[in-house]
């Protein structure tokens, strides 16, 4: 061999290996000292992952205290999206989701590349257990618990309370919400939406560390969540189930608020849903059953229906009377069942004779009132109808801002709306209560419990109120107005010849009016009448007769007499309030055992 | 040939043997980092078999040091053809692991020939070489050609192990180049390599795996694919680069026990030692390495025969090739190939065969002023 070349050759391969640790030097300078710290961010960010702890919401009491919504703890299960071969066949059957489904939230359920997709909520016990033990198959696979809301008395105060949802883009953009988060769930109805930045409270996070296929390994860091305020309402869940069950499977409405402050006692709205099908995510076809009920439970009939009021309207027109100085002393009409004018005839439901106030309120003679609105004129009547409340909003905020106005015609309401002048015909049909007059159960509160109270409107609250409460205003009529008023109205329920017999009470002294607004014109007896082209029953109320506590209004849709529908509805729901009433001063009065 | 003369201990280049302790055990210590887990869970032994392997490979390392060398020459055709056998063997009957069969099952052991292949190679080459005057003729060329490159190349492909073929294939260049080549064939060779290579790009494209396929892309643009073939790559730079000056710290690194990245305890490992010890942790590591291939160079240049020569030169240069690819590819400068680094990737057969390597190359030091046939 050549030794010399041999030799030559070697040390150059040596300077070649020289120059090979050069640059390879050169190169982990590069990466370790010039993009050195650009790495370590990156590898950082390969194993941390924020997530967000939400907080639990607040407790929703009743004014007595009872809870009415809480928390509970739930089992989900999750997995990090960017682990890599999830076998969705053997998910699928484990968790017993559709394979559809999954493979929808796996692309669509994240809303972050650092975050968790979630792929089935509310597991029981025995589904975590068979989770767990299968845990090692899928990889990345998280149980983790979050917090649920429970609606402990279900349907019931449904409308008050409402129900929950994902945030809108316009929610989770407004001012008041930055510690909203997408994926959490917010009042989207009812008390839960009002008050929805006292409940929601603030979330927390963890900071966990994963590694590559998303497993957590550790916890780096945690802030805990604070828990939302509590919020008692001014809702009475006793008189609320009692009320809901007095209407049975009936559509309708009631509203029972406290006349010497305006809180909100009970208000019901059927059918209705339940808010425990919103705590996760409603169904989708549950949600498309709710829309498309032809019986609308997703309104809040309360404040977004609008009825004629019927013979209720006459504690306006009596109001009216008395205070312009056409119903005076002396002042009779004759009924002899039918009146003519022109060529149209009005009838009444029963010949009365003749008959003068307050006998005709108590009996709910039509042409006694017909006779009465001639003579007011249907501006008049508007005023003071305008003055009780009726024909304008209440302000509740309970449904979603949808409350309608209801209508109290005037000559220049119909030459606004209709562009047409007025007839007298119509002025003897809204006396009645019918025709374009409309009014919402809540109205209808609003007006009885101004009654009641005699003449102060109050806002109305669905909390607790602190304190007195200043009434927004007092209506310009005399006390002796009002007292009449209330007398007759005391007489409907407790005289023989009243039409509200049904509410009758011995525990307490019950006044009201009764209702029956006519769905379908015709002289045709009522009880033969298909269901949906029956009348909606009224009832308006108010007791005691002294100092009056509970003032309330009810609608039975379809229900025919308010007499013999809503009427009965009332009684119940006042002997419950009283006798809860009793039940709490008894409590209290009970002697303390040492 | 059975003694070990005094004189000849003198001559044992320590310096060479602490290197080679020092780097295994580097590559221990970082198994057991990279290998720990995070969690409550049992410790992987992979760190104990590494060590166990390590005093296995000072034991043959010890056998191999005490027989002249000379006796390699002797058997060096009869070795080869036994290396050949067990090549087919593993064709064969291997047993397979992560789509390749490189494997024999020896029982306990799982035994890799084509890592006692390279030294075979290389034993084979040197005595043919020694036993030609002068430079290699196109009959010597053509002959150790296909015999002691074509054909195992081929043979290792088909496990399939581009990386240790590849290996093969620049040993045999390097020590025809080292043997000289005669002009006029060296001439003959360019000019048909200059005409194949370009042409022989795509018929070789269509035969490779799609993994090797991958590979390339990945290396040639990794950020086509992030989270598929250009992650490896991409996750070795991170490892890399997240060391920074100091490193992370021992038994600190993340990428490793969270699997970020992959491969971490074998093709890996030096990732994992990067990111725990920092720039400064592998300039020093660096210069370990480079006193090993400087020991085996020197031992090269020293020889007291053209075997030995063509043997030390041999070996030398095929640790450097392991080194230069594996470190090459954990920087992401070259494709991703399935080659270990030496004496730190965990692996029996290899850190064995290269202790076996390493103490040819001593005991071929250590007779430097040794005659002939003594």
């Amino acid at each position: 061999m050549d030794r010399e070349y041999f030799n030559r050759f070697i040390k150059i391969t040596l300077y070649v290996i020289i120059t090979t640790f050069m640059v390879f030097s050169a190169r982990l300078y590069y990466i370790q000292i010039m993009k050195g710290e650009e790495y370590r961010e990156v590898s950082v960010s390969n194993r941390e992952r924020v997530l967000k702890i939400p907080a639990p919401r607040g407790i929703i009491y009743d004014r007595n205290g009872v809870v009415i919504v809480t928390n509970r703890p739930y089992y989900y299960v999750s997995v990090m999206p960017d682990a890599r071969n999830l076998d969705i066949k053997n998910l699928s059957a484990l968790l017993n989701v559709e394979k559809k489904k999954l493979r929808y939230r796996l692309k669509h359920g994240r809303l972050n590349i650092n975050e968790p997709v979630v792929l089935k909520e509310l597991l029981s016990p025995s589904d975590v257990a068979k989770i767990e033990a299968r845990r090692s198959d899928f990889s990345g696979i998280m149980i983790e618990t979050n917090i649920t809301r429970n609606y402990i008395y279900n349907k019931v105060g449904a409308h008050v309370i409402g129900y929950l949802g994902k945030p809108s883009q316009k929610q989770l953009e407004g001012v008041e919400n930055e510690n909203m988060l997408p994926d959490m769930f917010v009042g989207q109805w009812g008390v839960e939406a009002i008050y929805d930045k006292q409940l929601r409270g603030t979330p927390g996070s963890k900071t966990i560390e994963v590694d590559a296929l998303g497993r957590q390994q550790k916890v780096l860091g945690f802030i805990p969540p604070v828990k939302g305020e509590d919020v008692t309402l001014s809702l009475d869940i006793k008189l609320q189930e009692a009320a809901e069950q007095s209407f049975g499977q009936r559509s309708g409405s009631m509203v029972a608020l406290d006349p010497r402050n305006g809180e909100v006692l009970a208000l019901v709205s059927l059918p209705s849903f339940d808010p425990n099908d919103f705590v996760v995510g409603i169904d989708p076809a549950k949600w498309l059953a709710l829309n498309r009920d032809k019986k609308f439970p997703l309104m809040n009939r309360a404040l977004q229906s609008s009825y004629p009021p019927g013979s209720v309207f006459k504690t306006v027109m009596s109001i009216a009377g008395l205070e312009e100085g056409v119903i005076i002393p002396g002042y009779s009409v004759h009924c002899g069942g039918l009146m003519h004018y022109g060529s149209w005839s009005y009838g009444c439901w029963k010949t009365h004779g003749g008959i003068s106030f307050p006998l005709a309120l108590v009996s709910s003679c039509d042409i006694f009132y017909y006779e009465t609105g001639k003579r007011l004129g249907i501006n008049t009547i508007a005023k003071y109808a305008h003055m009780l409340g009726l024909g304008a909003k209440t302000g509740l905020r309970l449904a979603g801002g949808m409350e309608k106005e209801g209508v109290i015609p005037s000559t220049a309401w119909k030459r606004k709306v209709l562009h047409a002048p007025w007839y007298l015909g119509e002025t003897f049909v809204s006396s009645i209560g019918q025709g374009f007059v409309g009014v919402t159960p809540v109205q209808s509160a609003v007006m009885v419990s101004m009654i009641a109270n005699e003449g102060r409107m109050y806002p109305l609250s669905l909390v607790k109120t602190v304190g007195e409460v200043k009434p927004i205003r007092t209506a310009a009529i005399g006390r002796e107005t009002f007292v009449r008023v209330k007398e007759a109205m005391r007489g409907v329920v407790n005289e023989p010849q009243g039409t509200a017999h049904s509410a009758m009470s011995k525990l307490v002294t019950i006044s009201g009016k009764t209702g029956t607004a006519q769905v379908v014109a015709g002289r045709v007896k009522t009880e033969t009448l298909k269901e949906e082209h029956r009348d909606h029953g009224w009832f308006v109320a108010f007791a005691p007769f002294d100092e009056p506590e509970i003032a309330m209004g009810i609608v039975v849709e379809h229900g025919g007499h308010g007499g013999s529908a809503a009427a009965p509805i009332a009684k119940n729901v006042i002997e419950t309030y009283i006798k809860g009433k009793q039940a709490r001063i008894d409590a209290e009065n009970k002697p303390q055992i040492p | 040939m059975l003694k070990i003369n005094r004189k000849y201990l003198r001559q044992f280049d320590w310096g060479t043997f602490l290197v080679l302790i020092a780097v295994s055990l580097v590559g221990v210590i970082t198994i057991y980092s990279a290998t720990r887990p995070i969690a409550a869970s049992p410790r992987p032994i992979h760190y104990a078999k590494q060590l166990l392997w390590m005093v296995c490979g000072i034991g043959t390392f010890t056998a191999v040091m005490i027989y002249d060398y000379l006796w390699l020459k002797k058997f060096a055709y009869a070795l080869y053809a036994m290396g050949l056998v067990l090549l087919v063997a593993v064709l064969v009957v291997g047993k397979s692991g992560m789509g390749a069969q490189r494997w024999l099952n020896l029982g306990i052991v799982n035994f890799q020939p084509s890592e006692l292949f390279r030294i075979l190679q290389i034993v084979v080459i040197a005595r043919y070489f020694s036993g030609i005057k002068g430079p290699l003729s196109k009959l010597s060329l053509s002959i150790s050609f296909v015999f002691f490159c074509a054909l195992p190349f081929i043979l290792v492909l088909k496990q399939p192990h581009l990386g240790t073929g590849l290996i093969l294939l620049s040993t045999y260049g390097f020590l025809a180049i080292a043997k000289k080549i005669e002009r006029r064939v060296l001439i003959a060779i360019l000019v048909t390599a200059s005409i194949i290579i370009p042409l022989s790009g795509k018929p070789v494209w269509k035969h490779l795996k799609d993994y090797q396929k991958n590979r390339i892309v990945a290396f040639i643009n990794p950020d086509a694919d992030p989270r598929g073939i250009g992650y490896q790559i991409e996750q070795s730079k991170i490892t890399v680069g997240s060391g920074m000056l100091f490193g992370r710290g021992f038994l600190k690194g993340t990428q490793g026990p969270l699997k970020f990245l992959p491969e971490k305890h074998t093709d890996f490992i030096f990732s994992v030692f990067a990111e725990e010890w920092g720039f400064i942790g592998c300039v020093a590591i660096f210069l370990l390495y480079f006193m090993l291939f400087y020991g085996g160079i020197d031992t090269a240049l020293k020889a007291r025969d053209e075997f030995g020569g063509y043997l030390a030169a041999g070996i030398s240069v095929m640790l450097f090739l392991q080194f230069f690819v594996n470190t090459g590819m954990v920087l992401g400068m070259l494709p991703v190939v399935g080659i270990p680094i030496p004496f730190m990737s965990y692996g029996g057969t290899s850190l064995v065969m290269n202790f076996i390597a390493v103490g040819i190359l001593l005991n071929i030091k250590m007779r430097r002023l040794g005659l002939f046939y003594a």
